[in-house]
């Protein structure tokens, strides 16, 4: 037996020499896990951060592809936010689109968590069921059922003729388009709304008993139990959400193609044009950065916010 | 709340006069138009369906094989294994979730451009061998956290090595997350427009998501009927797995906002 399975002294204020086997050893053991995270580590270095610092070179250049990369310094950012009301525009459009997309999308799929909680029969296969949109609602055949049922002559007119509704062409119509993307996102409820439903089932009982006994009504269990102890699950939906609402791209691409009269002209699509249509790369490399930060800075205020109304279960819990 | 995916099954067997105008609404067709489906399947120029069908599941299946392989064993790498920089390449991971594409669209076009892969299926299936799937990875860095470790300590006593506490023990537990992972990259990769869309330019090369859309683009206000014939037939593969395999695609869902 050597002594290299001997626990090493621990002594303070003393350089602890080590046994030379057991650090060959433990070189070994983390050259064997770089090994095995290695997949990721290099796609992460060559797909991620390579791109990602070529990106901010790119914004500080006039590239198109054909040529070589021009340093023009920030020239694309002066004019990204001086001579560019086609970006600001697209900056304002996302920002009402998440801004209601996102809160109305979960304030329906915890509103429907809630009704599936109580337990009743045959809840699960509603739940099922209202999860199927979540699943194939970003793909191009269901963009272009909604081009399709909401154009002029599309089957929301026809049914709304019935009531004696006038038709409006709703992909067409400036103040109609945004609406009809937003509803296509509000009907991927699904897959939050699972989410909520796990960390309803999640709470438990004993602190409803506990609460009953005390007197409290099923209004006080809400707001005192059901609420602040499905924050965290909130939060996560909330963050999720939010970065996924801002780029969103195929469907609009698809159904209104960012019209009518740049309406839903919204910035990923923008983006993806600038670059790989105006073949602008620089000054798309710039607009995404912009984005990237703006993402950032909302994704940092919802979670600084979230020490005043997240409530986790133990401090210093995972 | 399923009225659209009924709709675009019914409006599918419809004559086009019947999608548009006063009966569009109607989930029954008057007569079934089932030429609508062939019609669709042969396409409106060189390529049809046919063609558009293989370059997807070519793409769809080796993205699976390669998200399975990467993602299990980083996961397990990061869930179990010690080295230096691991909470730093944590974060970065966690980081890389929330990453939005666009801001690296642009840099990895012109890489893809200079490694000649820009026409090839190469941009859209290398990077699911490197772990390009964080989001995957994470899911089962969870699952893998809620095995228990004495089987890792067992295994070691009787000297098994690193990688073989992965082969035999991670990876058999790991079995029904697997399947989770794998419909859900199915389906997703199977729905990318994005990537096609800035990769494949060649007609012979697209995928079914962008051969419906460039269909659209060709036909559209003549031809609903094989569009929407072709839009059902690309759901099918969604459809069926989620019939077989709902349970897990409700565990994982769930799994993913509860740590």
């Amino acid at each position: 037996m050597n002594n290299a399975s001997l626990p090493a002294p621990k002594q303070k204020d003393k350089i602890i020499i080590e046994d030379p086997q057991a650090r060959k050893r433990r070189m070994k053991k983390y050259l064997t896990a770089y090994a095995i995270i290695s997949p990721w580590l290099i796609g992460f270095l060559a797909f991620i951060v390579g791109p990602m610092l070529a990106s901010l070179y790119l914004s500080f250049t006039s590239y198109d592809l054909l040529s070589g990369a021009e340093w023009i310094g920030v020239q694309n950012y002066v004019q990204l936010f001086t001579n560019d009301p086609r970006f600001i525009n697209a900056i304002k459009v996302t920002l009402v689109f998440v801004m209601l997309s996102v809160p109305l999308k979960l304030a329906f799929a915890l509103f429907l968590a809630f009704l599936f909680n109580t337990g009743r029969k045959g809840s699960s296969i509603f739940t099922t069921v209202y999860y199927i949109p979540s699943i194939i609602g970003g793909s191009v055949a269901i963009a272009v059922v909604w081009r399709r049922m909401f154009g002029s002559d599309g089957a929301i007119n026809a049914f709304l003729e019935r009531f004696g509704v006038e038709p409006v062409s709703w992909v067409m119509h400036p103040d109609h388009a945004l609406s009809v993307l937003i509803l296509l996102i509000i009907w991927q409820f699904g897959s939050p709304m699972i989410i909520f439903l796990a960390g309803l089932r999640q709470i438990p009982s004993d602190l409803y008993e506990a609460a009953s006994v005390d007197g409290a009504g099923a209004l006080r269990q809400f707001t005192h139990i059901t609420i602040p102890m499905l924050t965290p699950v909130i939060f996560f939906n909330l963050v999720m959400q939010t970065i996924g609402s801002f780029m969103t791209f195929t469907q609009v691409y698809l159904i209104t193609e960012g019209g009518p009269m740049e309406r839903t002209n919204l910035i990923a699509v923008y983006i993806y044009r600038t670059a790989f249509e105006f073949l602008k790369m620089g000054y798309a490399s710039a607009m995404a950065w912009v984005v990237l930060l703006i993402i950032a800075v909302i994704t940092l205020l919802l979670f600084l916010s979230a020490k005043y109304w997240v409530h986790y279960e133990a401090e210093g819990g995972r | 709340m399923i009225y659209p995916i009924l709709w675009m099954v019914a409006s599918s067997l419809k004559p086009n006069y019947e999608i548009l105008g006063d009966t569009a609404a109607s989930l029954i067709p008057s007569t079934f138009v089932w030429s609508n489906y062939t019609d669709g399947w042969e396409g409106f120029g060189r390529y049809g369906f046919d063609t558009f069908f293989k370059n997807s599941l070519i793409i769809t299946s080796l993205v699976v094989i390669g998200t399975l392989m990467s993602a299990s064993i980083v996961a397990y790498g990061f869930a179990r294994l010690q080295f230096p920089l691991k909470k730093t390449l944590f974060v970065c991971l966690m980081g890389t979730i929330m990453l939005p594409v666009q801001v690296i669209l642009v840099p990895q076009y012109i890489l893809f451009h200079n490694l000649n892969w820009v026409n090839t299926f190469l941009p859209l299936i290398v990077p699911a061998f490197l772990g390009g799937a964080p989001f995957f990875i994470f899911l089962l860095i969870q699952f893998i956290r809620g095995i228990p470790k004495e089987l890792d300590e067992a295994a070691t006593v009787d000297g098994c090595s690193t990688i073989g506490i992965y082969w035999r023990i991670i990876l058999p537990l790991l079995q029904p997350a697997l399947v989770t992972v794998a419909i859900f990259s199915f389906m997703w990769t199977f729905d990318d427009f994005l990537s096609p869309l800035i990769y494949l330019n060649k007609p012979e090369l697209q995928t079914v998501a962008l051969g419906i859309r460039n269909y659209m683009d060709a036909e559209s206000g003549t031809n609903w009927g094989p569009i929407l014939a072709m839009s059902t037939l690309s759901l099918l593969p969604q459809f069926i797995l989620f019939a077989f395999f709902q349970k897990y695609l409700v565990q994982g869902v769930a799994t993913t906002g509860l740590k």
